[in-house]
């Protein structure tokens, strides 16, 4: 055994593990802060819905959709400066959060535009017969009734940012993902890759398993 | 009071304007179950949808209790809504949430009640609805007939003065359909609401109506009484539906009639004319024979009626039109 993992340096696991965690944390945080919004207004401006204003969902349906189409690792890049700007180092933990954001923000922003489509529409229109207003039918009756579809986005948007995460070790990012490519990949240790590898299928059964529960508990259908 | 003057819509679609209604006028009295009847796509579903402006109107005025509330801005339409109940072929309870706080969402959403008086309401309505062991179950878990039954509760949470139900039995089997009905009539009954009810049943108007409207492509094309349009019903399409809810097939009608002989006449028997022993003595004093040759006995509202298709061969039958006619029977002679 020791032998095997001879060269797993089980407190440096422990801190990338931790690293990562706490990217995979902040970055959803602010994927939902920014996302859940900007889901909701693509929602309301949409074709035949309650704000329809084509030109604005145009807009922003163009810069979501700009976000989305950019594959992540080239995003990592593009963001430095803009990183940089925004928090002073492109580099460690903080560096990968920003860059993070702008991946996992405009994919959990369609997720929600998404469900937020799957609810009755009956509902809504039952709500404006009850004299409700524009706020009260979205924060009254469309975000509850999509909550069980907004928690499966949620989880979904964690665990394409575990995998976004472990890719910002290229740039320096910090993490699991970052270990294992110093390690596992420039310094051929395979033992090292094998851990990060375990560990971050763990990290993304537990998030899924968690997450599946939320969706069942709050499922009322 | 209920006022439509020249009330019109049309959907634009590519371009071009596609009426759904063409100009009406109509007036739907304070407190009477009025019905309206129409094939889908007849234009009923944006008529209930006029009245609580769920649908704006394209032209004309709607005048509820002599105010007109095309001109309300956003915030007196929110309020004139509070005031207008609706319920829904598919219900549309929010499935987040259970029964009680389904019938508390409308005044929640009012925010001018305290929390004591809306526990209180919802109480109330719960128990109206009989629906007080499911207070706290979410609407997945009733059946068909519960989620409507919690539906009318929401829809009544507000006091309102109006309820509008959208094909409200449609999605119900037939017993049901008539707890649901014999609900709304009792409510109809003791809070004098008035009831604007749209349906393609010629049976749940008959059942629970007071006047009937008759749809067809956008048009109102009949109107009045229940028991007029039901029992005498003029326009073709009134007559679709009055044949569609006895399930008669017409060509089979006609089939029938041929083979009988002699005059035919079509009986119609309302309120207490229905239980007197009419015929005998008709046959006897005028001397006529008679077949039977269809016939029905049900009742429009609370009132029995009674139809009979006769063939008279015989005797006087002057005299015998006289005779009925003064017992006050309906008489139409179909050949």
């Amino acid at each position: 055994m020791e032998a095997l993992l001879s060269n797993v340096d089980w407190s440096e696991i422990g801190w990338a593990s931790w690293d990562t965690l706490v990217m995979v944390g902040m970055s959803l945080l602010f994927s939902v802060v920014i996302g859940l919004p900007t889901g909701v207004l693509l929602f309301l401006f949409g074709k035949r819905q309650l704000l329809e204003q084509p030109v604005a969902y145009a807009v922003l349906s163009f810069v979501v959709n700009v976000l989305r189409s950019v594959p992540f690792i080239i995003l990592l890049i593009v963001m430095i400066p803009f990183t940089v700007m925004l928090i002073g180092t492109s580099l460690g933990v903080a560096g990968a959060i920003p860059p993070l954001v702008a991946g996992g923000a405009p994919f959990f922003a369609r997720l929600v535009e998404t469900s937020l489509r799957e609810v009755d529409r009956g509902i809504i229109e039952a709500t404006q017969a009850m004299g409700a207003s524009v706020k009260q039918i979205i924060f009254g009756a469309l975000l509850p009734e999509a909550l069980p579809g907004i928690i499966a986005g949620i989880t979904v948007t964690a665990i394409t940012l575990v995998s976004y995460a472990a890719m910002s070790g290229v740039i320096g990012g910090g993490g699991l993902g970052d270990l294992a490519i110093r390690f596992g990949y420039q310094r051929f240790q395979t033992d090292v890759m094998v851990i990060t590898v375990a560990l971050l299928v763990i990290f993304v059964q537990v998030l899924q398993m968690v997450g599946d529960r939320l969706v069942l508990y709050f499922s009322r259908k | 009071m209920i006022v439509f003057d020249q009330v019109q819509k049309s959907y634009q679609v590519g371009g071009r304007a596609i009426p759904a209604l063409h100009p009406t006028d109509m007036t739907i009295e304070t407190g009477e179950v009025f019905g309206i009847v129409g094939h889908s796509g007849a234009g009923k579903s944006t008529l209930v949808r006029l009245i609580n402006l769920l649908e704006p109107p394209t032209g004309g005025r709607i005048l509820i209790d002599d105010e007109n509330i095309t001109d309300y801005d956003a915030a007196e339409l929110r309020a004139f809504r509070r005031k207008v109940g609706m319920i829904f072929q598919h219900f549309n309870l929010l499935s987040s949430k259970t029964v009680a706080d389904n019938i508390a969402f409308p005044m929640k959403l009012a925010g001018i009640y305290s929390k004591a008086e809306i526990r209180d309401r919802v109480n109330e309505l719960l128990a109206r609805v009989s629906l007080s062991d499911h207070a706290n179950k979410y609407p997945s878990q009733l059946s068909g007939g519960q989620k409507q039954r919690v539906g009318i509760a929401r829809a009544l949470a507000c006091r309102p003065t109006i309820l509008l139900c959208d094909e409200a039995t449609s999605a119900l089997d037939p017993q049901t359909t008539q707890s649901v009905l014999k609900l709304l009539a009792d409510i109809n009954r003791e809070l004098g609401l008035t009831i604007v009810l749209i349906t393609h049943e010629m049976d749940v108007v008959r059942r629970v109506c007071d006047r009937v409207a008759v749809m067809d492509a956008g048009k109102v094309v009949e109107m009045g009484p229940v028991s007029d349009v039901f029992l005498h019903p003029q326009h073709p399409t009134t007559r679709d539906f009055v044949f569609e809810s006895e399930s008669i097939d017409r060509d089979e009608l006609q089939a029938d009639l041929s083979k009988a002989d002699g005059r035919i006449l079509r009986l119609t028997f309302k309120g207490e004319s229905t239980y007197k022993p009419l015929l005998g003595s008709v046959a006897r004093e005028s001397g006529v024979d008679f077949s039977i040759l269809s016939g029905r006995i049900d009742h429009i509202k609370e009132t029995p009626y009674g139809q009979l298709t006769l063939s008279l061969v015989g005797g006087d039958l002057d005299i015998a039109m006289q005779a009925l006619q003064a017992a006050d029977v309906h008489v139409e002679v179909l050949r």
